[in-house]
């Protein structure tokens, strides 16, 4: 056992790029769920961002449009499961569950033709001024684009949903559909563009995996990392900065666990390989004992315009 | 005061207003008009055509044919924010706010466009404090009471300046003393000369506060009169259109203590809800107690713990002498006690299945419709054709699903599915919600009945016409808290309010 070969300062940025796929992921999802829609198809549209991101990175040798590509094919998938859930009123968990499968298998076909081929790499942004500080600089301000993007992405939806009309106006039709509808919003519209935000997050977390974690494909590479991000929105009540909170927690322990593993530290494998799950799981928990859960009143609930 | 007078200075005209569903033409060449400062009741059974009426002055619903006219210019509005920007502003029947929102976020909501959240909040003050109506911008409304509740409705709508206020439904989750608040500051509202179009079924507080009343009856205008010259009994047969049956019975003496419920005991299971607090009452045989109070001051709880559906905390529950409080629901129905619950559509019912499905599920004990665990449909379907027959249940048939029926309907099968297995106790929760006053009337004879036949009831309900009506003791419900029962004779509505509000009935009195 050699904890020395573990450096602290490589495993905090590499956290950062673990949690990114699970972060996008689960900020999109989180939007879909205050807009008071339950898209259990996650995992689908990240592995369809992911094959889609990687055929357009590959084939253009630019990953930004890869991302852009991604973010295109998730939020299109993601329409599919809003025109059957809000226009033809199906089973919202049941055509999320489809949506999963149907992705999963469409990845895998369109994907054959780009096994074995590696990414083109994603030029790092060193941030001038901020890169050069130490210890914090090599943790934060070295990463590809996509890391800040994310971070972008998660401070304009908490921006947008707590001090904007627009996100009011999206968490008072998950709130009480009914009543927004009385009150003259347009519940399905609404939803149908949350819906496409979380598709095209999903999309872009998905690619973020094949274009700059891995990177590569691989068939199913997703790896339940969409159910991952599915728990995190619940556990995270529902909060963005929570969101992020355990998205990152989530990555950091599944980065360290690994580097805990190659050290030969005497604890089980099967032990360290469920860390990630287990801690995330209670330490969100143990943040959401106290307080107002937050859970959308009309969360999956189906919406019937009463004229 | 003739039709063509009140058209040429009218604030809103109507004329030849039709709508038609498929199936059913809910509105039939309405035509009437509004004074400005007037208060004008609309009034009819249910599924008469009101709802469909002022959703299409709110810009819900778009009419088949017909005009309105608003100060005399064409008014077509295309969705409610047209409408509300044309000054017409409507506080809903069914509450139509956002529980985990602010009341800051909720009237903003409700807004077109609506001021910086700062601005908002001292807005509220203002308004909230000129109206006497007070309520702190900040809190969630979840956390609110109902009559608070609907001061954000309310307050939502003052704030537009409205020229026409379409209120359904107002009162009836109100305390007396909250009605008189609110039909105060319906006066100064209308003494600025704002106009009220007022739906009701209470005829009592129309007759105080109308100036003005349309009738519909099966979506046509049958007659309009001034309400303060008529009797409540004379507008209900303008209603319904044929003589109204008021309930009766014979006085009985009470028997033996049926069920009685001693210093209960039990926190809420909904996050929103009341705790039960040190909840004793005793119901005897023959006897009907009425239970009132305010929506949420621990109704739905007091009927769980009655019914099995949560057990108490501490306390003890006995029926017939027998301590019942760890028995399951239908354990409970199999001994006699039945129970009718609030929410139609989902809890007492299930809106999906049929009337027969419907009618096995709370009969199966009582009316031995299963049989070694094998359903035996065909004694069920006699069963809920029993219901229907005998509660005059307007149905085409039992194969119908429950939620298609309209809510009277619905409710003469819940309560009659519980009156016809013969229980030894029932409770019923909002026996008459929503429901009109002809339907009312024969659910209200069929639990006199019942108690007449030797049956102890307990009626919890926000309607205090209907408690005074059929109960022979009344108690009321404050924040989970129970008062002690008192005799309903010689109660009169300013004691029945403070016992709602949480004083004792003899603090009452002294």
């Amino acid at each position: 056992m050699d904890l020395g070969q573990i450096n602290p300062l490589l495993l905090l940025a590499s956290l950062m790029v673990a949690a990114t796929p699970i972060l996008l992921a689960a900020i999109g999802e989180a939007v879909v769920e205050k807009s008071g829609v339950l898209n259990l198809g996650v995992e689908g549209m990240m592995i369809t961002g992911a094959v889609v991101g990687f055929a357009i990175g590959v084939t253009t040798g630019a990953p930004s449009i890869g991302f852009v590509a991604a973010a295109v094919a998730g939020a299109a998938l993601s329409m599919l499961f809003g025109v059957l859930v809000l226009y033809l009123k199906s089973n919202q968990v049941a055509t999320g569950l489809g949506l999963t499968l149907f992705g999963l298998g469409l990845s895998a076909l369109i994907g054959k033709p780009y096994e074995g081929i590696k990414a083109p790499t994603m030029a790092k942004w060193e941030i001038p001024l901020l890169s050069d500080i130490p210890v914090l600089g090599p943790i934060m301000f070295r990463h590809d684009p996509m890391v800040y993007v994310s971070l972008i992405i998660v401070a304009l939806t908490w921006y947008v949903l707590t001090r904007t009309r627009a996100g009011l106006i999206l968490r008072g039709v998950g709130e009480n559909h009914n009543a927004a509808h009385a009150l003259g919003y347009k519940v399905i519209r609404v939803r149908l563009m949350a819906i496409a935000f979380g598709g095209a997050c999903a999309g872009m977390g998905g690619a973020y995996i094949s274009l700059v974690r891995v990177p590569q494909w691989v068939e199913g590479m997703t790896a339940g990392a969409g159910w991952i991000a599915l728990a995190i929105v619940v556990f995270a009540s529902w909060r963005p900065w929570r969101v992020l909170l355990g998205a990152y927690l989530f990555g950091g322990i599944s980065v360290l666990q690994l580097n805990l593993q190659a050290a030969g530290v005497p604890i089980p494998v099967e032990i360290l390989a469920m860390s990630p799950y287990i801690i995330t799981i209670l330490v969100l928990v143990v943040i959401s004992l106290r307080g107002n859960h937050g859970a959308p009143g009309s969360l999956g609930r189906e919406f019937h315009a009463t004229h | 005061m003739t039709g063509d007078l009140r058209q040429s200075d009218a604030l809103m005209t109507l004329e030849g207003l039709t709508k038609a569903y498929p199936g059913v033409l809910a509105n039939d060449q309405v035509s009437f008009s509004l004074l400005p400062g007037e208060v004008h009741a609309l009034l009819g059974e249910n599924g008469a055509g009101k709802s469909t009426l002022v959703k299409m002055i709110y810009g819900l619903v778009k009419p088949d044919a017909g005009q309105m006219s608003l100060n005399g210019e064409e008014f077509t509005p295309v969705n409610p924010a047209a409408a509300r920007a044309a000054g017409v502003a409507m506080v809903f029947q069914h509450f139509s706010l956002f529980d985990a929102l602010s009341v800051a976020e909720n009237i903003a909501l409700g807004m077109d466009n609506p001021p910086s959240t700062r601005e908002l909040a001292s807005r509220i003050r203002d308004v909230s404090q000129a109206y006497g109506l007070p309520l702190d911008p900040d809190r969630i409304v979840g956390d609110l009471s109902a009559g608070e509740r609907q001061r954000v409705e309310i307050i939502r709508c003052l704030l537009q300046n409205p020229k026409l206020l379409i209120m359904d439904e107002p009162t009836s989750v109100l305390t007396p003393q909250e009605v008189e608040i609110l039909f105060e500051t319906l006066r100064k509202l209308t003494s600025e000369g704002t106009s009220i179009l007022y739906i009701s079924h209470k005829l009592e507080e129309i007759r105080s506060l109308c100036e003005h009343a349309t009738i519909l009856r099966h979506g046509v205008v049958v007659d309009t009169c001034d309400p303060r010259e008529k009797s409540a009994r004379e507008l209900a047969e303008l209603m319904v259109g044929d003589k109204l049956h008021v309930p009766s019975r014979d006085p009985a003496e009470p028997g033996d203590v049926a069920l009685s419920l001693s210093s209960v005991s039990m926190p809420s299971p909904s996050e929103f809800g009341t705790d039960l607090r040190n909840v004793s009452l005793e119901v005897r045989k023959g006897e009907v107690l009425g239970i009132g109070g305010v929506a949420g001051n621990g109704q739905d709880e007091l009927l769980a713990v009655m019914s099995g559906e949560a057990r108490a905390q501490d306390g003890s529950i006995t029926l017939a002498g027998e301590e019942i409080n760890t028995l399951s629901p239908g354990a409970r129905r199999a001994r006699g006690l039945l129970t009718a619950p609030e929410e139609r559509l989902g809890h007492s019912a299930a809106p999906e299945m049929s009337l027969i499905e419907n009618a096995l599920l709370t009969g199966s004990v009582r009316e031995k419709l299963v049989d070694r665990g094998f359903l035996r449909w065909s004694k069920t379907e006699k069963f809920a054709r029993r219901i229907i027959e005998a509660f005059d249940v307007r149905t085409p048939g039992p194969d119908n699903a429950a939620g298609s029926l309209s809510g009277g309907n619905l409710q003469k099968f819940v309560i009659g599915r519980e009156v016809l297995q013969d229980p030894d106790v029932l409770v019923v929760n909002q026996p008459t919600w929503g429901v009109d006053a002809a339907a009312a009337a024969s659910i209200r004879q069929s639990l006199l009945d019942l108690a007449h036949k030797g049956a102890a009831v307990i009626v919890i309900s926000q309607d205090l016409d209907e408690l005074m009506e059929i109960s022979d003791r009344f108690t009321a419900l404050n924040e989970g808290r129970l008062a002690r029962p008192v005799p309903m004779q010689g109660l009169s509505v300013e004691e029945i309010g403070l016992m709602m509000g949480g004083s004792e009935a003899d603090e009452v009195a002294a």
